[in-house]
C-alpha cells in the first residue's frame, strides 16, 4: 500500500512534464505581431535623421505625425476627411439603394431577371474606373461626378449578392411560409430577407473595399476639398508628408470600413454559427 | 362534412407526369383521432400528405378540411434567425404570440427557452418546437411525415410519449407518415396501408393485440415475420 502511494507520488511530476504546455499567451502572439511594423517603423525614422532618405522621397515618421497634428489643430484635416466621407457616404447609400432594389427586383422575378440582368452583367463588364474620362465629361469636376463613380462602384457588389442571397434561400423554408400560411410581405420580411442577409451583407462589405477604392481615384481627378485634394495640392509643393499623411488616412479608412462590415455581420447575423461568439443570444 | 371529422378525402388522384401516384383514395380523420399511415417507400404517402397540406396540386377528387393545417416535417424547418417564440408563432397574428409561445414551448418541456436561438437545440428539442409550432395554431388537422425518423430510439419513445399527451389535449385529426410499424402501434388509433395509390387496409390499435397486429401490419409490407423465429 505505502509503496504504491509513495511511487504514485513520485510519478506526479513525470505525468505533469507531459502536459503540453501552450508555445505563447495570445496576449503575446498579439505583441510579436506588432513588432515587426514598429521595428520598420523605428527605421525608417532612425533612417530619415540620419540622412540617408531625402524628406522629398520619404518623410520621417514623427514630421508625418507633426503634420498630422498641425492640420488637426488648423482644422484642415476634419475638413477634408469630413469632405471625403460624406462623398463615400452619398455615394455608397445611393449605389447602395439602386443595387438592392434591382437585386431585390431581380433575385424576386423571372421577367425582371429576363429584362434587366444582361444589361447590368454588361455595364458591370467595364471596370468602373475606366469611366473616368467620361465621367469627367458628364459632370465636369464637381461633386456629383465622384459620387457617381462611388455609386457605380457600389452598385454591382451590392446587386450580385442580394440576387445570390435571394435565390439561395433554402425552398424548404418557403414551404413553411406557405404551410404557416405567411403573406407575401411576411415571407419576404421574416425568410427570404434574413436568409439573404448572409450574402447580401458580403456584398456590403466588398462594396465597401470597391467604394474606398473609387473615392481615391474620384478625388485624385480634381477637387477642391478631401483627402484626395490633401494629397494632390501638397504634391504641387512636394510636402511628402502630407502625401504620406493622406495616404494614411485612407489606410485608416479603410480599415475602419472594414470593422463595420465586421460589426454588421456581428449584428445581423448573430443567430449564424459562423460569426457568433460563443453562447446564447 | 360534420363537426367532428377532421378531414374527409374522396377519390384522390394525382399524377407525376404519366405515373398515377395516388389512384382513387378515400380517407376521413376524425378529430382527435391518432392515424398511422404505413406503406412501402415510394407508395405515395408524402405525396398525399402535401395534398392535404395543400402543397401541391392535385388531378382530381376532393379534399373537405382545413385550408391551413399544420404540418410537421422530418426536419424541423426552424427558421435559424428567429429566436425560438419567434418561430413558433411564425404566422399566428395575435397580440398575445410571445404568451402563447412560452405555453407552447412550455408543453413541450422546454419553457425558459423562448429567446434561445435554434442553433443551441439538440435534435430531439428542435422537433419538440416544431411541434409547439404547429400545435400553437390548434390545428382541426395536424399532418407529420416521418418527424421522428432522424431521432435515435430513446428519445423517439420520449417523443411519442409526448405527441400522445398533446393530442389528448388539443385534440386535431392528426395523419402520421412512418416506416416503423412499432411506433405506429405505439401512438395510433388507427394504422393505415397504403397501396397501389390507395388505402389497402385498416386497423384499429384497440382491437387487435399488438404482436398480432405487428405481425399483420408486416405481412402486409410485404416483410417476412421474424417474431417466431425470434
Ligand atoms: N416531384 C416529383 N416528380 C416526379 N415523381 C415524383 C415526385 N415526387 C415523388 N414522385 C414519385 O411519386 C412516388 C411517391 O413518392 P412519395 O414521396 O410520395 O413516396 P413515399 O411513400 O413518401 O416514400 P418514402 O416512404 O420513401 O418517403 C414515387 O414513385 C416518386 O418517385
Ligand atoms: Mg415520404
Amino acid at each position: 500500500m505505502t509503496i504504491e502511494l509513495l511511487n504514485r507520488e513520485a510519478l506526479k511530476p513525470t505525468v505533469q512534464e507531459h502536459i503540453p504546455r501552450p508555445a505563447a499567451t495570445e496576449a503575446q502572439l498579439q505583441l510579436l505581431s506588432w513588432a515587426a511594423p514598429v521595428a520598420i517603423l523605428l527605421a525608417w525614422e532612425v533612417a530619415s535623421r540620419a540622412g540617408l532618405i531625402a524628406p522629398q522621397v520619404l518623410p520621417a515618421p514623427s514630421s508625418v505625425a507633426e503634420t498630422a497634428w498641425r492640420l488637426t489643430v488648423s482644422g484642415d484635416l476634419f475638413k477634408h476627411l469630413g469632405a471625403s466621407l460624406l462623398r463615400a457616404a452619398i455615394g455608397f447609400v445611393i449605389g447602395g439603394a439602386i443595387g438592392f432594389a434591382l437585386g431585390v427586383l431581380v433575385g424576386f422575378s423571372r421577367v425582371a431577371e429576363a429584362s434587366l440582368d444582361r444589361s447590368i452583367q454588361m455595364i458591370r463588364a467595364i471596370p468602373f474606373l475606366a469611366l473616368l474620362p467620361l465621367v469627367i465629361v458628364w459632370f465636369g469636376v464637381d461633386e456629383s461626378g465622384k459620387i457617381f463613380l462611388v455609386a457605380l462602384a457600389v452598385l454591382f457588389p451590392i446587386y450580385i449578392n442580394t440576387v445570390l442571397g435571394i435565390r439561395q434561400v433554402d425552398p424548404k423554408l418557403l414551404e413553411l411560409a406557405r404551410v404557416t400560411g405567411l403573406s407575401r410581405m411576411k415571407t419576404i420580411r421574416k425568410i427570404i430577407l434574413p436568409g439573404a442577409m448572409p450574402s447580401i451583407l458580403t456584398g456590403v462589405r466588398y462594396a465597401l473595399a470597391t467604394a474606398w477604392l473609387a473615392l481615391v481615384v474620384a478625388e485624385t481627378v480634381a477637387t477642391t476639398s478631401g483627402i484626395g485634394f490633401l494629397a494632390m495640392d501638397a504634391r504641387e509643393f512636394l510636402q511628402t508628408d502630407v502625401i504620406v499623411l493622406a495616404i494614411l488616412i485612407y489606410a485608416v479608412i479603410g480599415i475602419s470600413a472594414d470593422g463595420l462590415a465586421r460589426f454588421l455581420e456581428r449584428k445581423l447575423l448573430a443567430w449564424h454559427p459562423n460569426y457568433a461568439k460563443e453562447g446564447r443570444k | 362534412m360534420t363537426t367532428d371529422t377532421a378531414v374527409i378525402v374522396r377519390n384522390l388522384r394525382r399524377r407525376y407526369g404519366e405515373r398515377v401516384v395516388i389512384d382513387g383514395l378515400d380517407l376521413t380523420i376524425r378529430k382527435g383521432e391518432f392515424v398511422a399511415l404505413l406503406g412501402e417507400s415510394g407508395c405515395g404517402k408524402t405525396t398525399l400528405l402535401r395534398a392535404l397540406a395543400g402543397l401541391d396540386p392535385v388531378n382530381g377528387g376532393q379534399i373537405d378540411g382545413p385550408k391551413q393545417p399544420a404540418v410537421v416535417f422530418q426536419e424541423h424547418r426552424l427558421l435559424p434567425w428567429a429566436s425560438l417564440w419567434e418561430n413558433v408563432t411564425l404566422g399566428v397574428d395575435t397580440a398575445q404570440g410571445r404568451k402563447q409561445a412560452e405555453a407552447a414551448l412550455g408543453e413541450v418541456g422546454l419553457a425558459g427557452r423562448e429567446e434561445d436561438w435554434p442553433r443551441n437545440l439538440s435534435g430531439g428539442q428542435a422537433q419538440r418546437v416544431a411541434l409547439a409550432r404547429a400545435l400553437v395554431r390548434e390545428p382541426q388537422l395536424m399532418l407529420l411525415d416521418e418527424p421522428f425518423a432522424a431521432l435515435d430510439a430513446l428519445t423517439r419513445i420520449k417523443m411519442h410519449v409526448l405527441i400522445r399527451e398533446l393530442v389528448a389535449r388539443h385534440r386535431p385529426g392528426v395523419l402520421l407518415v412512418t416506416h416503423d410499424v412499432d411506433e405506429a402501434i405505439a401512438i395510433a388509433d388507427r394504422i393505415l396501408v397504403m397501396r397501389n395509390g390507395g388505402i389497402a387496409a385498416s386497423y384499429l390499435t384497440a382491437d387487435i393485440a399488438p404482436p398480432a397486429l405487428r405481425e399483420t401490419l408486416l405481412q402486409e409490407l410485404g416483410v417476412e415475420s421474424d417474431s417466431r423465429a425470434a
